[in-house]
């Protein structure tokens, strides 16, 4: 009668889909906030289109960064606020299991909703549509990575009264290469060049992040639940 | 050898910041044993219970299930758990049911029938589709009781089950305990009433 990984793994999914959506505000927060930020840059600049086309990388990596990490502080708090995460932590299956089925479910209510998204922003922003690709790829290993990241921040941070800011500190001098490739990987593809390069180097973080974040991750948590 | 399949700790220190918390705690549990730990406020038996079920790792001395060392057999031991927390430990959003699915289901494969069994042995299957946030503390309380029923545990770590329940809610987790020591159950206990055939640890302040 034991519990297999995948199911622990769905079972958690399934878990972090019915609070996630019985709270549409927590949901809708982070995406609002990507719509807003971005949609402010071209109100603020001349609408001349070179100009945004220039911008446009930028923007949306930095929207899309923020907005992340404003759902962040709430992966594991909420948890801990009520003794559920205990309750997790006893559960008999590993920790990082559970760990790596909130982060995948918070990619897929921030990160991968956000790419999904974003071409509305893109047009707005006037990226070009060949760029598109390029660009939702970069986005979808970007967030996933950042997401990663963001679960080893929020587990050192959850046990503290204003960990906010601390996790922002801890979180977004991680996330620069995030920035940097993703950012780049949109501006080659808008000039037309091969993203190519970029786009692997993205790939390259999310698969590290992908396998060892889980661990430290479990290893903050088990430090803040003493 | 092991025939009562115990759960033992070995001189037990634990400090939080400055303080010497538990002084070398010592003691073994059999199968059909139930401790009850009491004593006055701030004298660690809430920390005692979190070292049983080795969410807190103490400074210095072994805790050991068969003879091997929980840390080491971490994922099995936690198994055969049941841990209650002096908080409830439901998500408000879910409704009783579901937060018994999510959490049970977690530990062994269970079916929505036994969920709503366990329900209704600690008097609550009526509130089993209301989300949790809008039951009262003492419904929340025989829900987490429900919980650790569902898990069919070998081991209860309760922390003052007793807390905002009713004279009837009292007693049913006293027979609770009853039966669970008849089937060979161990575990231990926060209560400051005296319970009836249990053994006692008094911690000192």
């Amino acid at each position: 009668m034991n519990v297999g990984a995948w199911q622990v793994l769905s079972l958690m999914l399934r878990r972090e889909m019915c609070l996630y959506f019985r709270r549409p505000d927590q949901l809708l927060q982070p995406l609002v906030f990507f719509l807003i930020v971005t949609a402010l840059f071209p109100l603020g600049l001349s609408p001349q289109l070179s100009l945004l086309r220039d911008m446009a990388p930028a923007v949306l990596w930095v929207a899309a960064l923020l907005s992340a990490l404003l759902s962040l502080e709430g992966l594991f708090k909420g948890d801990a606020e009520d003794g559920t995460l205990e309750q997790l932590a006893l559960c008999g299956q590993p920790l990082g299991l559970i760990v790596a089925a909130k982060t995948l479910s918070h990619w897929l209510v921030s990160g991968a909703a956000l790419v999904i998204m974003s071409p509305l922003v893109a047009v707005a922003l006037g990226i070009p549509r060949e760029a598109f690709p390029a660009m939702l790829l970069s986005l979808g290993l970007g967030t996933l990575t950042l997401s990663w990241l963001g679960a080893i921040g929020a587990g050192l941070t959850v046990g503290l009264r204003r960990g906010s800011v601390l996790l922002s500190l801890i979180v977004l001098p991680l996330a620069m290469p995030l920035l940097i490739f993703g950012a780049g990987a949109t501006d080659r593809a808008i000039s037309g060049a091969s993203a190519a390069g970029p786009l692997y180097f993205l790939a390259a973080l999310c698969v590290l992040t992908s396998t060892l974040a889980p661990f430290a991750a479990t290893a903050a948590l088990r430090i803040t639940l003493e | 050898m092991n025939s009562g399949a115990a759960l033992s700790l070995d001189q037990v220190h634990v400090w939080r910041g400055d303080r010497h918390v538990l002084r070398g705690v010592s003691l073994q549990l059999r199968a059909g044993e139930l401790l009850q730990i009491s004593g006055p406020n701030g004298t660690g038996k809430t920390t005692l219970l979190r070292v049983m079920c080795g969410l807190l790792r103490p400074e210095q001395g072994r805790v050991s299930w068969c003879g091997e060392a929980i840390t080491e057999i971490r994922e099995q031991y936690q198994a055969l758990l049941a841990y209650a927390s002096h908080e409830p430990a439901l998500k408000g959003d879910l409704t009783a049911l579901e937060n018994l699915r999510f959490s049970v289901g977690l530990k062994r494969r269970v079916s929505a029938g036994d969920l709503t069994a366990a329900l209704a042995c600690t008097g609550v299957e009526a509130c089993a589709d209301l989300p949790a946030r809008v039951l009262s503390a003492g419904q929340r309380r025989r829900v987490a009781m429900a919980r650790v029923l569902a898990m069919r545990a070998r081991v209860w770590l309760l922390d003052e089950p007793f807390t905002n329940l009713d004279a009837a809610g009292a007693e049913l987790i006293t027979r609770l305990l009853r039966e669970h020591v008849e089937r060979g159950g161990l575990g231990a206990v926060v209560a400051h009433h005296a319970l009836d055939g249990l053994r006692r640890l008094e911690l000192q302040a």
